[in-house]
């Protein structure tokens, strides 16, 4: 009788706990924050350091000359922000964001697709497309070296609760959340590589399982199906959410794009 | 078209041994892969690499499907006389591309 009262006393407490919520969903310290490139194996490390041998520099390459190349009748890029695009340095940095115009949340692929249909009369690349990867790794490159800064206020504010909420939702099969590896048990060892902290400042990036350059919704989309849940379309407002909450988490470190990841 | 990208110095000491880099974006299909719907992945690869020094190759591979996707070389050779450096990738299908770089000798 007594156990089963203490049980329940347990219960209770367990359950007051999942109510308060901040308890459970700690968030990473800002003295414990470490870019990706600090988990990963020296000769990992020494080809992302590499501006000549690091591979995600061939999409760069391609971006530089797409971005000055006009489509069809449509003007190039190079058209509004020049050759060489000194004024977009920097930008990157601030992606997500509210797009003023339709109060909607915008990553950098968006704000590329959104120049393409608004200024260039051209139709939207398709996500993860070549051209689209180039253009995005192009002008995040630019911005490399600067520290990740978004705001999360006003219009932004109820994009950053939903991608909070998904960072620490259980899902999947394997019944686990974001937080669980990246928060709790970063620096240890999963499946014969180190746990990140999960930050997106190196994307895209170049990972050496996909042999290609791919977006960090290509990343999210893997862990989903690595937990063994129902990954979400590249693109769709969940993703880009979940990237506006990463990108507030990892405040302050530098973007590294063109990252090289296992 | 493929982005081609090559490091090689533009002037050298005659004699001098010169390391030459080159990084092409390609595939590398294997032909072993299935996509999302279990349907087979063609193979698609590059066979061939020659690197020309004034029409005399200097260094040339045959690749493989176990090569990686973006195949990167690094390579070495002797400086000689001024001329141009040819590099060039050749497919299973027939396609080809190449760059050339000027290296002039003093």
């Amino acid at each position: 009788m007594i156990r089963a009262a203490a049980a329940a006393m347990a219960l209770l407490a367990a359950c007051s706990d999942a109510r308060s919520g901040d308890t459970i969903r700690k968030p990473l310290p800002d003295d414990a924050k470490q870019t990706g490139t600090a988990f990963l194996q020296p000769e990992t490390r020494a080809l992302q350091e590499d501006d000549f041998a690091n591979p995600g520099f061939l999409w760069i390459d391609r971006g530089k000359a797409l971005f000055t190349e006009a489509a069809g009748q449509s003007k190039a890029c190079s058209a509004c922000h020049g050759e060489a695009a000194s004024e977009l340095a920097g930008a990157a940095a601030h992606y997500p964001q509210i797009d003023a115009a339709s109060g909607e949340l915008v990553n950098l692929e968006g704000r590329i697709n959104l120049c393409r249909t608004r200024h260039q009369a051209l139709e939207p690349l398709a996500y993860e497309s070549g051209e689209l990867l180039a253009l995005t790794a192009y002008v995040a490159n630019l911005s490399r070296g600067m520290p990740v800064s978004v705001d999360v206020s006003g219009a932004a504010a109820p994009y950053y609760e939903k991608g909070r909420d998904y960072f620490f939702t259980r899902r999947g099969q394997f019944n686990l959340a974001c937080n669980q590896c990246h928060n709790e048990n970063w620096g240890r060892k999963l499946r014969g590589d180190t746990i990140s902290q999960g930050h997106g400042n190196a994307f895209p990036a170049y990972r050496l399982e996909w042999q290609s350059l791919g977006s960090l919704h290509r990343r999210l989309s893997d862990c989903d199906a690595g937990v063994r849940a129902e990954p979400y379309r590249l693109g769709s407002d969940i993703y880009t959410a979940v990237e506006l909450y990463l990108a507030k988490r990892a405040e302050g470190l530098p973007v590294e794009t063109p990252g090289v990841r296992r | 078209m493929a982005t081609i990208r090559i490091s090689a110095p533009g002037t050298a000491r005659k004699g001098e041994v010169i390391e030459l880099k080159a990084l092409i974006q390609h595939p590398m299909e294997t032909g072993y892969r299935r996509g999302s719907r279990g349907e087979e992945i063609a193979r698609n690869i590059i066979t061939r690499f020659e690197c020309r020094y004034n029409g005399e190759v200097v260094f040339a591979s045959d690749f493989q499907p176990g090569i990686a996707a973006n195949p990167f070389l690094s390579f070495f050779t002797r400086a000689s006389v001024s001329g141009t450096l040819d590099f060039t990738w050749t497919g299973e299908h027939g396609e080809s591309w190449s760059q050339s770089h000027t290296l002039t000798v003093e």
